[in-house]
């Protein structure tokens, strides 16, 4: 691969699959899409705008890359609700789709974002579209992979190509060892209080530096998870063995994986020392509003909770377990699982002997079944939905009023430490307070 | 042909107003397609915002009457970074099916701005000042598209718009598969 040509791993990624030698940022280009992504929430209507204007019996464009993951009101009894997933079903029977994951089967995964790399479609160099503003999740990989709307989605059905503006490159690095209490929640939580909730607007936000490049992959998709959350296009991390080695057995199919060229240009770098990070939280309403937990420390709470694509992986439940393990809890505690592999790890992984699932149900915690759940609080059914004027700290990605259910209801976002120590203590609280091995 | 200027009453925002508050997930269950079903949207439009912020300067102003499915605003000016949050599509729809043309803001979220052009709901205008401290809610506002301004008629001033640019064709098509067609891209 040619590292020379004065590109971001972005612009490559567009220029490949717009069939250009090269493109740069502002330019608008029509490119080739390696995978649509959808749901159940978004998917219907998308089927729908599909069928009006290709054709009632119009065949989709590449059933191959067309994947369908339902997961948002699952477990409702919102007739509604219940209706989407009628429609997605018998879509995928009429197009004889290979991929999608059917409710109440044993192919059900739950949320899209972290079922993705579990079924291997995450491939670096490849370009994602999902009608799901997380869908810049997968940059964890070095994928171009950004959210649309339903007209895009059935517009790429139909054509399997869209049209999309090169975004400049925002870079953020960090340098030198995380210390162990902090989290990759913390770092991208600091970084859109830093620029704001619409500071990476129309941008790409790239993640480097060592302290990043040491990461798993679980902890780069929580970073780029949430850069839609400073109004990012996409995120991305460079691929390096870490990438490969995950993908390693989820993908039969051969990806090109591109780079950075080392004379890249950059819209802004910016540096961050990693031993400066402090645990963090964003306040309601917003997730640029942010504190350190030291500012608001002692804040009233009245419920925990832990899931979704950010925070429930099974990397965050573990960081959760080492902090709840042994203590009584003092909120109201929901898990829930983001899918059924990662369910099915709670009853696998241990801490100290004891399986993560034991260590949360003896703790009293809510188990919750596989999905979105409250984090987008859904019909007033939906499991550790803020049905009333509820505090809560969350592991989610959004606080904006009423996210999580009630419009009276107030959300602090946090790190999976961070959520613990608070179930822990009743208010929010420090998990440097309550990790095992608590240094500095 | 001439694009037709937008006139009508303004209702007034302020800054980051999310998807969810334009149209709270609990409702994105309607059929977008089904002629009944579709009109919640308009009902249930800009719900999310919480009571103080909903028509400013005051606040406490509903946009859509309870039991309407139509709103009696035809612009909305709001602050910056409008359609943050989620990539729904039912949001530009909502607004569009409560009655609204436009919106004018300083900056949007880039799926919302997406979803508003490709899906030919409305049309996000930028403005180069924040006009959301200016317009009250009620005040009589017209959009001339052809020369990108805003006719604020209780203060007798105009005010300019970024023009569309590179969107404009589709815009003027009515969304992206108006556009295809007419490029014969298939
Ligand atoms: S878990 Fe939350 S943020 Fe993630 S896809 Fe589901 S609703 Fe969206």
């Amino acid at each position: 691969m040619n590292k020379n040509t004065g590109m971001t791993l972005t612009e490559k990624i567009l220029a490949r699959a717009s069939g250009k030698a090269a493109v740069s940022p502002g330019e608008t280009v029509w490119v080739d899409v390696d995978v649509l992504l959808t749901h159940d929430v978004c998917g219907p209507p998308a089927i729908g705008i599909f069928k009006k204007e290709f054709g009632k019996n119009a065949a989709v464009w590449d059933r191959e890359k067309l994947v369908i993951i339902p997961d948002h009101y699952i477990f409702t009894k919102d007739v509604y609700a219940n209706r989407n997933i009628d429609i997605l079903r018998d879509f995928a029977s009429e197009q004889r789709l290979p991929y999608y994951y059917d409710v109440g089967t044993e192919n059900y995964k739950g949320v899209c974002h972290v079922a993705m790399p579990e079924l291997g479609f995450t491939r670096p160099g490849e370009v994602l579209f999902g009608t799901d503003s997380h869908t810049c999740t997968a940059g964890a990989f070095g994928q171009f992979a950004t959210g649309i709307g339903n007209t895009d989605a059935a517009f790429i059905m139909g054509t399997g190509k869209l049209w999309v503006k090169v975004p400049e490159t925002m870079k953020f690095i960090f340098e030198g060892e995380i210390p162990p209490w902090i989290m990759a929640k913390d770092l991208i939580l600091q970084i859109i209080g830093d620029i704001g909730v619409d500071g990476a607007t129309y941008r790409a936000m790239e993640f480097a530096g060592d302290g990043v490049m040491a990461m798993d992959m679980e902890g780069r998709m929580t970073l780029t998870n949430m850069v839609i959350e400073a109004g990012g296009k996409n995120g991305v991390v460079e691929p390096d063995q870490t990438t490969f080695d995950y993908l390693a057995g989820k993908t039969d199919k051969k990806y090109e994986p591109v780079f950075n060229s080392t004379d890249a240009r950059y819209h802004s770098v910016r540096r961050y020392k990693s031993k400066d990070l402090q645990p963090m939280v964003a306040k309601p309403h917003s997730p640029d509003n942010k504190a350190t937990v030291t500012e608001v420390r002692g804040t009233k709470l009245t419920r925990a909770y832990i899931g979704s694509c950010t925070g429930g992986k099974i990397s965050d439940f573990e960081a959760a377990a080492r902090i709840i393990k042994g203590n009584p809890l003092r909120l109201d505690t929901y898990v829930v699982p983001a899918t059924t592999q990662v369910r099915q790890q709670l009853r696998e992984v241990t801490f100290e002997g004891e399986t993560l699932w034991d260590i949360f149900e003896q703790a009293g915690c809510h188990m919750g079944e596989a999905s979105c759940a409250a984090c987008l609080g859904g019909p007033s059914d939906t499991f550790g939905r803020l049905n009333h004027e509820e505090i809560c700290i969350s592991t989610t990605n959004r606080n904006f009023p009423g996210r999580m259910g009630s419009k009276k209801s107030q959300v602090y976002l946090a790190s999976p430490y961070t959520v613990a120590a608070s179930a822990v203590s009743g208010t929010i609280a420090d998990p440097r307070d309550y990790l095992p091995v608590a240094v500095g | 042909m001439k694009p037709k200027p937008i006139s009508g009453k303004a209702f007034v925002l302020g800054d980051d107003i999310d998807t969810d508050q334009i149209i709270p997930a609990q409702h994105l269950v309607y059929s977008l397609e089904d002629p009944e079903e579709r009109r919640f949207y308009g009902r249930y439009a800009l719900s999310g915002v919480p009571d103080v912020q909903s028509g400013l300067p005051l606040g406490g102003v509903p946009f859509t009457r309870p039991d309407a499915f139509e709103s009696e605003f035809t612009i909305i000016v709001a602050g910056k970074n409008f359609g943050c949050g989620s990539s729904r599509e039912h949001a530009p729809f909502a607004l569009q099916q409560a009655g609204i043309q436009a919106v004018i803001a300083p900056g949007y979220a880039r799926i919302f701005y997406r979803n508003a052009i490709d899906g030919g709901f409305v049309i996000p205008f930028e403005c180069f000042e924040d006009l959301s401290g200016l317009v009250k809610t009620g005040d009589e506002l017209e959009i001339d598209r052809e020369l990108s301004l805003l006719h604020h008629k209780p203060g007798g001033k105009k005010y300019p718009l970024r023009p569309l640019g590179d969107v404009a064709d589709i815009v003027e098509a009515g969304g992206i598969f108006e556009y295809a067609r007419k490029h014969k891209m298939f």
